[in-house]
């Protein structure tokens, strides 16, 4: 508890983007066959530092196998409602879970180059308290932590639906499930929320034996992961209305509503159609009457490719599919990101009238056929995949690995850590930054990014931007 | 009658202090008003945390006007209004966590959550010493007043309080949103905004000790 509250909690996005730049990234780093504990690498990207680019720290975990994928703060900018009560915050612990082992870490940064381990929660106690299992996205919100899960109860997390739970934002205790009524819920990814508005929307990925081992090829072209968003009452947590995208529309991931609380619309990303191989992008929104919406607003195509130049899975395709993996809009809510893992492409879209996103900028980097390189002349394996943006929206970080046993299927040859960063034109556009190339540690594969203080996919904001 | 005139002093200096803590809502009427791009919502958001607020003075004010009948009792009432005023001011000091409950009302409902909270965080009850020592000064001539009398007497000590105390808070907190919404702008939501628990707390524990100094 703190006298005043945190000074990277913003009242508006708009605050937040005016708050100073960050100096710190925060990257999650996973051994992807187990045979080292995972970890949180700690890096410099003051372009002023002569670390710049250097990972200045690490936390690595006393478990092997965890698998760490995405991950999230105690406290945002969510905390200056008073409806929360929990003003005197600080922003000083990552909760970060294990997707494979179900067992979640809590790191304090207070001191960044001296992170360290605050507190471990067992799997047990998970399982316990909740019936979930592979916890995996993290927001603070009104009731304290929210951490949705792939996996219900059970060896293989099929013992019930996946759902989502509630931690204490002080003592990180399990408080207990969080759906009263999850509707016809049964699949879950991620989840984001107006707060103000009091509505949460939440995707499907599949079930843990459809992705733990590998993606299953047969279930994927029977259309059996998810393929549905889900509109609940936030407070009075129940479903409200669930939109089925069509079932060829398979893996609806990232849910991005708009930074500002007064519209009342957001995105999610599609990986993959199964009649096309397109990627796609939806716009979803909440008319006057409350009820919601979607419609695909952009589509990204496949590209050709010869079966001798494709792994296993895709060489019956004769073709790249773009798997729009992860997407993020910067906090004017002006462009929205769109990693194309498959083909290995950042786009960049203008998105001001959100039903019409216009492409304003890309980057190619990796991708299974194009194996573009960085302008240092590093070798970049993988795609761009999860994506962060800074709060003044003027840079761009991502990373190259997908999910261990996916990443095998994709890119055979291995995934190694990388973090990049691109700039971004003052009417869009994205450069590569030459200068900014991460060394990892040998064996290790990255993950999602935050950023110090707060990025474009955490902080939840209570009052418009004006 | 300075004693009174300082007692009402009283009620309307815990109005203001309660009206600028951003803990008792001011910043949902900024909110509304910029959600809703006016400030005819600003008002409206004001007058429901004001209703909320002054239920939850009532529901606190009006059991002990209602017990001050007991004329005889009237010390050991003091002395227990004291004590469990004293008692929650511990207990805020000591367990100093927000009820979660109140997290679960949804923001459309602001005069239940003005109710809710004041009563969580014993706004009422710090009213309690005061409004007892404003039913004292007719102590003496208490004993030819007829029950029903003395119940409306009471009674309108009670709502006089809570409504005195209700304007300040509203007065105080309305104040502040104008000024945040109209001049200050957001930023000044996060930089005035003090962590307040222990004053807070503190201030339940004087009130207390106070009540309880003059009954003894």
């Amino acid at each position: 508890m703190t006298v005043r509250p945190d000074p990277t909690f913003h009242a508006s996005p708009k605050l937040a983007m005016e708050a100073p730049a960050e100096s710190l990234a925060y990257t999650l780093m996973l051994s992807p066959d187990g045979s080292k504990p995972d970890g949180l690498a700690i890096v410099n990207v003051d372009p002023s530092s002569k670390d710049f680019g250097k990972v200045v720290h690490q936390v690595i975990m006393p478990n092997k196998g965890d698998e760490f994928h995405h991950f999230g703060w105690n406290a945002c900018s969510s905390s200056l409602s008073p409806l929360t009560g929990h003003a005197f915050l600080e922003r000083r612990y990552l909760i970060i879970p294990g997707i494979r082992s179900s067992r979640i870490y809590v790191v304090d940064v207070k001191e960044p180059l001296k992170a360290k381990i605050h507190k471990i929660i067992e799997p047990e106690e998970v399982f316990a308290k909740t019936g979930y299992s592979r916890p995996h996205t993290i927001h603070c919100g009104p009731e304290g932590i929210y951490v949705s899960t792939l996996g219900g109860g059970g060896e293989d997390g099929t013992d019930g639906p996946p759902g989502i739970f509630i931690m204490d934002c002080e003592t990180f205790e399990v408080i207990g499930r969080y759906e009263m009524d999850r509707g016809p819920q049964d699949k879950h990814y991620d989840f984001w929320w107006n707060l103000p508005r009091d509505y949460m929307v939440s995707s499907e990925w599949g079930l843990p034996p459809q992705f733990e081992n590998g993606i299953v090829p047969g279930d994927l072209l029977s259309n059996q992961y998810g393929h549905r968003i889900h509109f609940w009452d936030l407070r009075g947590r129940r479903n409200v209305q669930t939109i089925d995208l069509g079932e060829n529309h398979q893996m609806p991931l990232e849910i991005r509503p708009a930074h500002d609380p007064v519209k009342e619309y957001g995105f999610c990303g599609v990986v993959v159609d199964t009649t096309n191989l397109e990627g796609s992008i939806w716009t979803w929104w909440r008319d006057d009457k409350g009820k919601f919406h979607a419609e695909k607003t952009a589509t990204i195509p496949p590209e050709p490719a010869k079966a001798k130049d494709l792994p296993e899975l895709l060489k019956g395709f004769e073709a790249v599919p773009p798997l729009v993996t992860d997407i993020d809009l910067s906090l004017d809510d002006r462009f929205l990101y769109v990693s194309c893992w498959g083909t290995g492409e950042m786009r960049q879209y203008d998105v001001s009238d959100p039903m019409k996103p216009k492409l304003a900028g890309s980057v190619r980097i990796g991708g299974i056929t194009g194996k573009a390189g960085h302008p240092s002349g590093k070798a970049y394996a993988g795609g761009p995949q999860m994506v962060e943006i800074s709060r003044d929206g003027k840079r761009v970080y991502w990373t190259n690995s997908l999910y261990s046993t996916w990443d095998d299927q994709f890119y055979p040859e291995g995934v190694p850590a990388a973090m990049v960063k691109a700039d971004v034109g003052p009417d869009g556009g994205l450069t590569l930054d030459k200068k900014f190339w991460v060394e990892f540690p040998e064996g290790y594969r990255s993950h999602q990014i935050r950023l110090e203080g707060g990025d474009c996919s955490t902080d939840s904001f209570c009052y418009p931007s004006v | 009658m300075t004693a009174t005139a300082g007692l009402w002093l009283a009620v309307i200096a815990s109005g203001l202090y309660h009206g600028v803590n951003p803990g008792m809502g001011w910043p949902l009427a900024v909110s509304a008003a910029l959600m809703e791009g006016g400030r005819g919502a600003l008002w409206r958001a004001l007058a429901a945390l004001a209703v909320g607020h002054f239920a939850a003075m009532l529901a606190i004010l009006l059991p002990f006007a209602a017990m001050n009948l007991l004329v005889e009792w009237q010390r050991e009432i003091r002395i227990g209004a004291g004590g469990v005023v004293i008692a929650l001011g511990l207990w805020l000091l000591v367990n100093r966590r927000h009820p979660r409950f109140l997290a679960r009302i949804p923001p459309a409902r602001l005069a239940l959550w003005s109710f809710l909270v004041a009563t969580a965080h014993g706004a009422g009850l710090m009213l309690v010493p005061i409004y007892l020592g404003l039913c004292g000064p007719a102590e003496t001539d208490t004993g030819h007043m007829a029950a029903a009398e003395l119940m409306a007497r009471n009674a309108g000590v009670s709502l006089g309080v809570a409504l005195v105390h209700t304007v300040a808070m509203i007065g105080a907190g309305g104040a502040v949103a104008l000024a945040v919404h109209h001049w200050l702008g957001l930023k000044f939501l996060s930089r005035s905004w003090f962590n307040l628990d222990i004053l807070w707390a503190l201030s339940l524990i004087a009130v207390g000790g106070i009540a309880l100094a003059t009954a003894i």
